[in-house]
């Protein structure tokens, strides 16, 4: 079955060319790989979409270090920091890091169900997680107010705006993902790589609550640190 | 190994096999054809007409390119001519080096490799279809735009690398950088799901068999540059998007009276930028692993240490970007630092020129073009190569840094060690892109035009910038006595603009003639490209090769040695594990479309828009997301195809 | 690659009887014989026929034009000493033509190396075409001598890189270590698109330091530290006989310290893209004996000579009445704008406009006319002068020596 255990010493071949004839149609007596049996999909790194998934986190975790390294970096310029303006108020913020960590329940739930082939419990768990995205985006608006700076006041304010808008960026999508996922399991049509569609789903808003760890404690503990 | 319940000839499908009948075979070329008419070429999402599509375009944005050079020679043939006025000129190089780095260069790597990567691997397609055809349409559109702006007066003017504060509100009026900073986006955009693709198709798509340690090196070279975009070109973007909001929403990222740094901008780019000349570099270092053993008729000399070379490449690329920036304040012992690791990449570079010309040292050599074009990166590139590693030191570089011997450097590298090698790969793979033969006797005009010109241009930059010349100067007065080594460079420059027409010509002659049309290989070559019939048939392969050595079809063929099974007609394709390409899931792949045509519409409306209004990010992500949507939603007549095939895990 | 040392007898044979050779023949001689028989497809034009030689030839003549091209720059006998870096005048410059001495020397070395191993390995090979059979023998037994010269040739580039690497840290160390004591500062501030150079202080305390433009004078053999600063964008100083450059950065500082050895007038001009007229942005140095210099010094400090007469007085209130005040400054008189250069002294410059024109009476009038005419992008305005007007004006300038 595996092919690399037939390799054989290399021999000549013969000289009239390229052996392309020797995948054609032409010889009948070739044995064949019949691959007839095989899945239609599978879970995790057996699924293309989960190395999309991955690309993407990568790509994404890429822009969220670098934007932190920005706000380093011109924090490293600064005689004072913040510039001119309080750190941010912390209680959003925190409400909002509660959510979302404990949006990972739910979400762990409709990974699971989606791996067991439960439609219908991925279907749940899918809703209830866009229900605590719901609450987030509406406690995001408040934590945008209570950052206590505007982004055209000077850079500090800038790259503050950047990274939660950066962030809310990610939920954003991830929200509609979600939501159109959801839709699709409730009104069909139904396949069976619907469920992995929701476990990549899960994969990724797992990177989008995790990546927000870090930027939580840059925007709301590190104004507030002297280092 | 339990056989499915229910076998898909039972359910009526036609399944593929080396002894397929011809109405199989028909049904596999109809399956993966794109479909017919206006909406067909829309929608069309099959990989090699996305490729050769992409490849045009790329090689369109070259000719653009190439004749703003050519019009900017012409401004400095002479000293204090006035031809051009310093407002055109600015613009001039801008849009050259931008178009030919952002618009050609690395696109044109990704263009060729995803033609040719899926032939090479034993694929049908690449992974994700229409991601695919989404990116080359975000990627024609933000060339246009670019262009557009240009034609209408808006050219950007603060060079390929947009220094700010040049570049910011302030010094840089109009709407000229804010479309070049959109088209960043556009290209990165597109550049970074192409990696996507790229990435997913090479692990997943393999044919069995097809080992890591067996992949041809171009793939390899494909894969590491990849991975390369997924860690630089978000540096940029994140650049990019700040200086738009500083021009457009008053943010201050780059203004250091509100606690700024115009520095942070060339570090965001360089971050970038210098890893984007290996994304130029890697995957012509694959061509020249393809042609190389193909026309010394022997395996490459040391494939392990090629292998590890390229990797070593890449991830000393991220190590270099403040060799740009010798001449700003950065602390001295760190400028140390990024010299010894600019001296350092040589040896990777150097392992894998030593490897070739071993390769060529054993080999016997088949004089065609293709190996002349590589033959000539050997000069150009390795002279290119040392003045890098001069440029690297930093008393060197604070003498040439922005002078004509960066811009000789450049051009050295670029050309010698991307453009040389591409025109090269132009000629080998052509039968497999059109199913025609480029001519040979062109072809040699073609390359000695080139070669010629292309050092006549060039080398005297390295003597104007030691003289003293800077580049993106307009003009320079006559007593400078730049004038004689520049009207050489502008004679060499038309030199290359004769050859680029020869190549044209030999392009329109071989199709108004139409001989020369080979049914296989033409050159003999190892690798699974050349397994398929000229021009390939939509499906690629009748049946999936199973592979066996990294020359497939040098070696002995084992046994078994092809696939079959997958469905003839439903686009169903082969995984395979990631390390040992052994057997994995057959998922079904899906059908042309024109949602990614709309969707890339959508997303240009959004990308225009946010240039006149921030507003625009709002009301513009809407028709962006329900494009979006009908991308996703699947249509009944797929779903029921699906669920016949479907078989869990 | 001991072969390398026979080479005449591969040019020999390569020359004659390309593709058939007896020796090292065993495993492809088969396809040598199949190329008798071969037809005329396009291959065949490229095998085995005299056409090989002259591309070949092509190929070295280039080496040599090119090696030959370049040796007698790095001697120094460079054709524009004006603004050359081979032609270095003081002590920083030399040090930098010392170590790119050496890096052309041993660049050159590795570049004729790689093109020998490569002229040789296409002459000596025997030819094929796409039917030969390829050479399979490498996936049965390893090839150790080429492993060994390739790991030899790629241990040697490490040795020559690390050779290199020291030699450049040195250089580094020596160029920041340049002895500065008793050096003249002087603040250079870059705008678009021209210099500004603010002298130190005299005896007398802050009031007594004066500002020039475009032309700075320093005294042979004293080290001189520049204090870089710029109003707008990037700009970059750069005066290759004497150092190699260095950026002025919106809101970061920098210095760059040189010292001139030789008497003489250098250019230099601003390396950085700045914009429209950054072609146009030169400056001259002056170095001359350290008494020439004084005296130069002395007299750039006091404030204009304004001399009497009806033609000069007019000229006078022309400039201080117009809009030429808002802009320059003319030290003794009511002038005192600075957004252009400060003209005290502007009879003592060689040229106007950075480096633009030559100071002619003819050049002032065009320029004064309709500067964005000779400087396209210059901030300073066309002034329609009434001739007497613009007569009386120049003849004033004139004695502002
Ligand atoms: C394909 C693109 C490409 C490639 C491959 C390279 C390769 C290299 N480049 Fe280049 N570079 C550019 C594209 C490229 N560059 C561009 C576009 C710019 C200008 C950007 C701009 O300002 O507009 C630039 C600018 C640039 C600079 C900044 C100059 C300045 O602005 O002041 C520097 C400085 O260190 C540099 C260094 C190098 C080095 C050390 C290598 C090395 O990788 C070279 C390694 C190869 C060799 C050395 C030859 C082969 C090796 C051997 C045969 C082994 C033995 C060698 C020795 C013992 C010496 N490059
Ligand atoms: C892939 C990269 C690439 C390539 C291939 C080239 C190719 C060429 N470049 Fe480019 N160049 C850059 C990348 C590249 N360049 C970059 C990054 C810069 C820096 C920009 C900056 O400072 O911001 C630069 C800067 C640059 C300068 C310096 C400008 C300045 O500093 O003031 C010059 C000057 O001579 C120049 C010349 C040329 C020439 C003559 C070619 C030739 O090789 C071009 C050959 C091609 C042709 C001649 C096309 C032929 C076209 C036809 C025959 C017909 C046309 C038909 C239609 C349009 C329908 N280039
Ligand atoms: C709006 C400001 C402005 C006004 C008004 C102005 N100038 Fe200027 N002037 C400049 C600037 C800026 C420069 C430097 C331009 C450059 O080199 O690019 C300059 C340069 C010059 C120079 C060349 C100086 C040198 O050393 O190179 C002269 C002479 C000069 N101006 C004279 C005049 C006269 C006479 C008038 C009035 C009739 C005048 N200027 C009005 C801004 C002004
Ligand atoms: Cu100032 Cu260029
Ligand atoms: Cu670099």
């Amino acid at each position: 079955m595996n092919p690399s255990d037939e390799r054989r010493r290399p021999k000549r071949v013969s000289t009239e060319g390229p052996m392309s004839e020797a995948v054609g149609a032409s010889s009948p007596p070739v044995a064949v790989l019949d691959v007839s049996h095989l899945p239609s999909f599978g879970y995790g790194h057996r699924s293309l979409m989960w190395w999309s998934t991955l690309g993407l986190m990568l790509i994404e975790g890429t822009a969220f270090a670098i934007g932190v390294m920005m706000y380093f970096y011109l924090r490293s310029l600064a005689q004072v920091w913040p510039l001119n303006a309080p750190p941010p108020d912390l209680l959003w913020g925190t409400a909002n890091t509660i959510v979302l960590l404990a949006s990972m329940v739910p979400n762990q739930l409709a990974k699971r169900a989606a791996e067991r082939g439960d439609r219908r419990g991925a279907c749940l768990w899918i809703w209830v997680c866009l229900a605590f995205a719901v609450v987030f985006l509406v406690l995001r608006g408040f934590e945008f107010a209570a950052l206590n700076v505007k982004w055209y006041a000077n850079a500090y304010g800038s790259v503050v705006w950047l990274l939660l808008g950066l962030h809310t960026t990610h939920i954003i999508t991830d929200t509609v993902d979600t939501a159109v996922l959801g839709v699709l399991l409730i009104t069909g049509p139904f396949e069976g790589k619907r469920l992995v569609d929701v476990s990549e789903n899960a994969l990724y808003w797992y990177f989008v609550v995790l990546s927000w760890v870090p930027i939580f404690a840059v925007i709301y503990l590190a104004p507030r640190l002297q280092l | 190994m339990s056989g499915r319940p229910e076998s898909a000839h039972e359910r009526g499908h036609l399944l593929d096999g080396p002894a397929m009948s011809p109405a199989v075979r028909d049904a596999l070329a109809r399956t993966w054809s794109d479909p017919p008419g206006v909406m067909g070429w829309v929608a069309a999402i099959n990989h090699k007409t996305i490729s050769r599509r992409f490849i045009t375009a790329t090689f369109a944005f070259f000719l653009l390119a190439g004749a703003l050079a050519l019009v900017m020679r012409l401004q400095l043939a002479e000293p204090a001519s006035h031809l051009v006025g310093p407002d055109l000129y600015d613009q001039l190089f801008t849009m050259h080096g931008t178009t030919m780095m952002f618009l050609f260069a690395v696109p044109v790597m990704q263009a060729v490799a995803t033609f040719i990567v899926p032939l090479m691997i034993g694929a049908r397609s690449v992974a994700f279809p229409r991601l695919n055809a989404y990116a080359y349409w975000i990627f024609l559109f933000g060339g246009l735009t670019l262009y557009v702006a240009f034609a209408l007066g808006w050219g950007p003017a603060a060079g390929w690398f947009a220094y700010t504060p040049l570049s910011g509100p302030d010094y840089s009026p109009g709407k000229g950088v804010d479309i070049w900073a959109q088209m960043i986006t556009f290209t990165e955009l597109s550049s970074l799901l192409e990696a996507v693709v790229l990435i997913t198709t090479i692990f997943k798509l393999r044919a069995p068999g097809m080992s890591l340690n067996r992949m041809p090196l171009f793939v390899w070279t494909t894969l590491v540059t990849q991975f390369m975009v997924l860690f630089a070109m978000p540096s940029v973007m994140l650049g990019s998007t700040a200086l738009i909001l500083d021009r457009l929403v008053g943010t201050h990222f780059y203004n250091p009276a509100k606690g700024g740094d115009v520095l942070l901008w060339q570090h965001l780019f360089w971050f970038f930028g210098h890893p984007e000349v290996y994304l130029i570099f890697i995957p012509p270092l694959g061509f020249i692993s393809s042609i190389i053993p193909t026309f010394s008729r022997r395996p490459v000399f040391g494939y392990p240490a090629m292998v590890l070379a390229v990797i070593a490449t890449a991830f000393l690329a991220f190590g270099l970007w403040v060799h740009h920036m010798f001449a700003t304040v950065v602390p001295e012992l760190g400028k140390s630092f990024f010299t010894a690791a600019s001296l350092m990449i040589a040896i990777p570079t150097g392992i894998q020129i030593f490897c070739w010309l071993a390769t060529l040292w054993s080999g016997r050599l088949n004089f065609r073009t293709p190996l002349l074009f590589v033959l000539a990166f050997f000069f150009i590139l390795v002279l290119g190569g040392l003045t890098g590693v001069m440029l690297g030191s930093v008393p060197l570089d604070l003498q040439v840094h922005d002078t004509y011997f960066v811009v000789a450097h450049l051009h050295y590298v670029v050309i010698g060690g991307a453009v040389f090698p591409l025109f090269g790969a132009f000629y080998y793979w052509f039968p497999l892109f059109t199913g025609r033969m480029l001519d040979e006797t062109l072809g040699r005009w073609n390359f000695w035009l080139f070669f010629i010109g292309f050092n006549v241009a060039f080398f005297p930059m390295h003597l104007l910038g030691l003289h003293g010349m800077p580049r993106r100067v307009w003009t320079y007065p006559p007593e400078m006595g730049w004038g004689p080594l520049n009207m050489m460079a502008t004679l060499g420059a038309w030199m290359i603009a004769a050859s680029v027409l020869v190549f044209l010509l030999n392009v329109l002659e071989t199709y108004r003639r139409g001989t020369a049309r080979p049914d296989r290989d033409p050159w003999g070559a190892g690798t699974l490209e050349w397994s398929v019939p000229l021009p390939p048939p939509p499906h690629n392969f009748d049946a999936l090769p199973v592979v066996y050595g990294r020359d497939p079809l040098w070696e002995p063929v084992g046994q078994p040695s092809c696939v079959a099974g997958l469905a003839a007609d439903s686009r169903e394709v082969l995984t395979t594990t990631v390390l040992d390409a052994q057997l994995d899931t057959r998922p079904l792949f899906p059908s042309p479309s024109i949602w990614p045509f709309v969707s890339a519409i959508a997303t240009t409306v959004l990308f225009i828009g946010s240039v006149f209004t921030p507003w625009a990010v709002v009301w513009g992500a809407f028709p962006v997301a329900a494009a979006l949507i009908g991308w996703f939603w699947p249509s009944r007549h797929e779903n029921r195809r699906a669920v016949e095939l479907e078989q869990r895990p | 690659m001991r072969n390398l040392f026979r080479l005449d007898e591969y040019f020999a044979r390569s020359m004659c009887h390309r593709g058939g050779g007896p020796t090292n023949a065993s495993p492809v001689s088969r396809s040598g014989r199949a190329r008798g028989a071969r037809t005329s497809n396009a291959a065949s034009r490229c095998t085995g026929t005299p056409a090989r030689v002259w591309p070949l030839a092509f190929y070295s003549a280039w080496v040599a034009v090119l090696t030959a091209g370049s040796l007698p720059q790095a001697a120094g006998a460079a054709s524009a000493p004006l603004q050359s870096v081979l032609s270095p005048a003081g002590i920083q410059a030399t040090r930098i033509a010392h170590l790119w001495n050496l890096t052309l020397i041993v660049c050159s070395g590795v570049f004729a190396a790689v093109l020998l191993v490569l002229l040789v390995a296409i002459v000596r090979n025997r030819r094929s075409d796409h039917r030969t059979t390829p050479d399979l023998s490498s996936l049965a037994q390893p090839e150790g001598n080429t492993r060994r010269m390739v790991v030899a040739a790629t241990l040697l580039s490490s040795v020559l890189l690390f050779g290199l690497l020291f030699a450049d840290v040195l250089t580094d160390h020596a160029l920041s270590t340049l002895p500065v004591a008793n050096a003249l500062t002087i603040e250079v501030t870059g705008h678009q698109w021209w210099w500004e150079a603010r002298y130190p202080s005299g005896r007398n305390g802050d009031a007594d330091h004066f500002t020039v433009a475009n032309e700075l004078h320093i005294p042979v053999g004293r080290p001189v530290i520049v204090r870089l600063r710029t109003t707008d964008v990037i700009h970059t100083f750069w005066v290759p006989n004497l150092h190699g450059k260095r950026d002025m950065i919106p809101g970061r500082d920098a210095t760059i310290e040189f010292r001139a050895d030789k008497a003489g007038t250098y250019r230099g001009q601003c390396a950085e893209f700045c914009g429209f007229e950054h072609a146009l942005m030169a400056f001259y140095v002056v170095a001359e004996s350290p008494a020439a210099y004084d005296a130069w010094a002395a007299h750039q400090r006091g404030a204009a000579t304004l001399s009497a007469g009806a033609l000069l007085q007019r000229g006078q209130q022309v400039f201080t009445s117009g809009t030429c005040a808002s802009c320059h400054t003319v030290r003794g008189t009511s002038a005192t704008g600075t957004l252009g250069p400060d003209l005290t002294h502007l009879m003592s410059r060689q040229t106007i406009a950075a480096g633009t024109l030559p100071n002619t009476t003819g050049n002032l009038a065009g320029w004064i006319v309709d500067a964005p005419r000779l400087k396209p992008g210059t901030t300073m305005p066309p002034n329609r002068l009434a001739p007497a007007d613009l007569q009386a004006l120049l003849a004033w300038l004139g004695t502002l020596r």
